[in-house]
């Protein structure tokens, strides 16, 4: 059995409520760090721990932290990014649904590393029961002492706000979640200045994904070097893997970073196989944004090694062959999906939520979709494909923000590795609106094994 | 698009003003212009949607323009600026439902409802419209109500009709209190 530091407890009866999660050694993390250690050990065993965001970017966070500036007299924010809006990603509200205090804890032990007295859970807005179940956890760690003055003695004060967004993917982006929080619309901010210097307000700000912020109880609990003896390389720790699309056993897992692409795909521990008895196609490994990759690409490397579920690992070979981890969100193809209508798909959905800020993303998405649902009609010429590809370069790194790179990407990886597919699509439009292309001849003829 | 011949006034009950100063009093002295979107979130829970005298209302609450109000509003696709149904089904139609039958499930309730997307059933009961990734890849294909945006995982037809079936008693159950 795999070691989990996040889930452990997910299957105790009323875990959800503060009385079962302290039965269960909740908030020991923050009684240490108030009693025995200061601001300064928190970050150190943040740093050791070798903990990256786990929000996307995997971004390290203890030097995240590092970089926040202290003004004097100048109050400094920690904002946690709960707008989890990826397409594959629900690991997140997962976490807040079934074990609020996870996050509250980690919210109190990081607001103490970074000095901040108010710290804001930035929620989506579509997720209302998940608002709720954190407004009745904090009010319960503030019951128990554990939130407000002079937390357990202590001297630090802390309160704890959970702000609902509108339903705007772009606010996963940090400084559009720092606008919308100051009551405008979700436009991203042209860096830098960063967050770490102005961020909510014009303050020293961190905003820190969900899981990252939770992760810092075990780190605190377990010490920073004992989170990194687990994983591979400079990928510490355990990660929580959203699974979706055609899989036995969808759902949200808990992977020690280097478990093998296949095993957590084929094995009864994690994904179960592939639904249906089918074939797998394709996977995307970490949401929507990052590369799709072919069955085969997914399972090895160009090099022929077995690919591991890390940042290194997946990212192999660049995005000629390889992907990221991202968010972890995990969506599986299976042999009856059509890769064109997906991208089109997920084109649709990134002309939707662009901001409209910055010409490049606001008209190339809208041009891709365009474009993309025209092949994917039996009206597409070749040309269209060159065009994507073309349209999809001008976006890619000429945006305020990575939504851009976030749109593009996934139309080019699209075209590079299924090719064969989209033409398919131009030179028998008939037939692709009856029926779907099936395997691309490098995806077969993987076994489904183990 | 603003709604502006809807022009009827509105004013904000005691409970609603002290739910307001709660919400304002989360941010630093001069920050109101943060409790936009949790107050527009209050409103359109009671009211349904949010016309151009509740939007104003809200701006006069928190001294901002009402175009700061606006602009916000017409940004977040939760807001809805345009009378809606009682229910509001928002079935999400992101890859991943869609690679476990989503579009399957919108035709269902296209005809169940027989109302186009977007449009009000003629009871004013009901309205559907899909939308982008709600998070809950792995529970596909799902489904949200408001207010309090309850959801519906793994939908199948039957599932559906009995989700719609019962709503309509439901609105039905109430509609004969409210008469009696």
């Amino acid at each position: 059995m795999a070691r989990k530091l996040l889930l452990t407890h997910i299957d105790v009866p009323g875990i959800n409520t503060f009385e079962v999660y302290r039965q269960k050694g909740g908030y020991r993390a923050v009684e240490k760090v108030l009693k025995t250690l200061t601001p300064e050990d928190v970050v150190e065993e943040v740093k050791k721990s070798g903990l990256r965001g786990r929000g996307g970017a995997g971004f390290p966070t203890g030097m995240k932290w590092s970089f926040l500036a202290k003004p004097e007299g100048v109050p400094r924010y920690l904002v946690c990014n709960a707008d989890e809006s990826e397409p594959g990603t629900f690991k997140d509200r997962y976490l807040m649904t079934h074990i609020p205090h996870a996050l509250i804890e980690g919210m109190i032990v990081s607001s103490f590393a970074l000095g901040a007295n108010t710290s804001y859970i930035y929620v989506r807005g579509e997720m209302m029961p998940q608002i709720r179940i954190l407004e009745r956890a904090i009010t319960e760690a503030k019951n128990a002492g554990f939130l407000g003055k002079n937390i357990l003695g202590s001297g630090y004060d802390l309160e704890l706000y959970v702000q609902p967004g509108g339903g705007a993917y772009i606010c996963g982006e940090e400084t559009a979640l720092l606008e919308s929080l100051e009551g405008k619309r979700g436009n991203p901010r042209i860096k830098p200045p960063f967050p770490a210097i102005s961020g909510l307000y014009n303050c020293p700000t961190v905003v820190n994904n969900v899981e990252s912020i939770a992760a810092t109880v075990p780190i605190i609990n377990d010490g920073g070097e004992e989170y990194a003896k687990i994983g591979v390389e400079r990928s510490t720790g355990t990660k929580l893997i959203s699974a979706g699309g055609n899989l036995n056993k969808p759902g949200v897992y808990e992977i020690e970073l280097g478990l093998p692409v296949e095993e957590f795909i084929y094995s009864d521990e994690y994904c179960g196989g592939i639904a249906n008895g089918k074939y797998l196609k394709a996977v995307v490994g970490g949401g929507s944004s990052v590369p799709i990759l072919p069955a085969n690409l997914i399972m090895k490397t160009l090099k022929g090694e077995s690919r591991l579920m890390t940042y290194e690992s997946l990212a192999d070979g660049g995005f000629q062959s390889g992907t990221m981890l991202g968010s972890g969100g995990f969506i599986a193809f299976d042999e009856d999906q059509c890769i064109v209508k997906n991208t089109w798909n997920f084109t649709r959905f990134y002309h939707h939520e662009s901001c409209g800020q910055c010409s490049p993303c606001r008209e190339g998405t809208g041009w891709m979709e365009k474009v993309l649902h025209k092949i994917e009609h039996g009206q597409g010429t070749f040309n269209d494909i060159d065009l994507l590809v073309d349209v999809a370069k001008k976006i890619e790194g000429n945006t305020i923000c990575p939504l851009g790179d976030a749109a593009a990407w996934p139309v080019a990886s699209a075209i590079r590795h299924f090719r064969d597919e989209f033409e398919w699509h131009v030179t028998n439009g008939q037939e692709a609106q009856m029926r779907n292309y099936g395997l691309a001849h490098y995806a077969d003829p993987l076994e489904p094994v183990i | 698009m603003l709604n502006v011949k809807h022009n009827e006034p509105v004013e904000f009950t005691e409970e609603m003003l002290g739910k307001f100063a709660e919400i304002v009093a989360r941010y630093p002295e001069g920050r109101q212009k943060s409790a936009l979107l949790p107050i527009l979130h209050e409103v359109q829970a009671k009211q349904g949607w949010l016309s151009v005298p509740a939007m104003d209302k809200v701006a006069e609450y928190l001294q901002l323009e009402p175009i700061e109000v606006y602009e916000v509003a017409s940004f977040y696709t939760m807001f809805f600026r345009q009378p809606r149904g009682k229910y509001v089904l928002e079935i999400c139609r992101t890859g991943p439902c869609c690679l476990v039958g989503a579009e399957r499930i919108m035709k269902h309730i296209e005809s169940k409802l027989d109302v186009r997307e977007g449009e009000v059933t003629p009871d004013g009961q009901f309205s559907w419209r899909g939308v982008e990734c709600l998070a809950a890849c792995g529970y596909g294909p799902v489904l949200q109500i408001g207010p309090e945006y309850t959801f519906y995982e793994n939908l199948t037809e039957e599932k559906i009709d009995k989700l719609i079936n019962e709503l309509r008693n439901k609105a039905e159950g109430r509609a004969l209190t409210a008469e009696s």
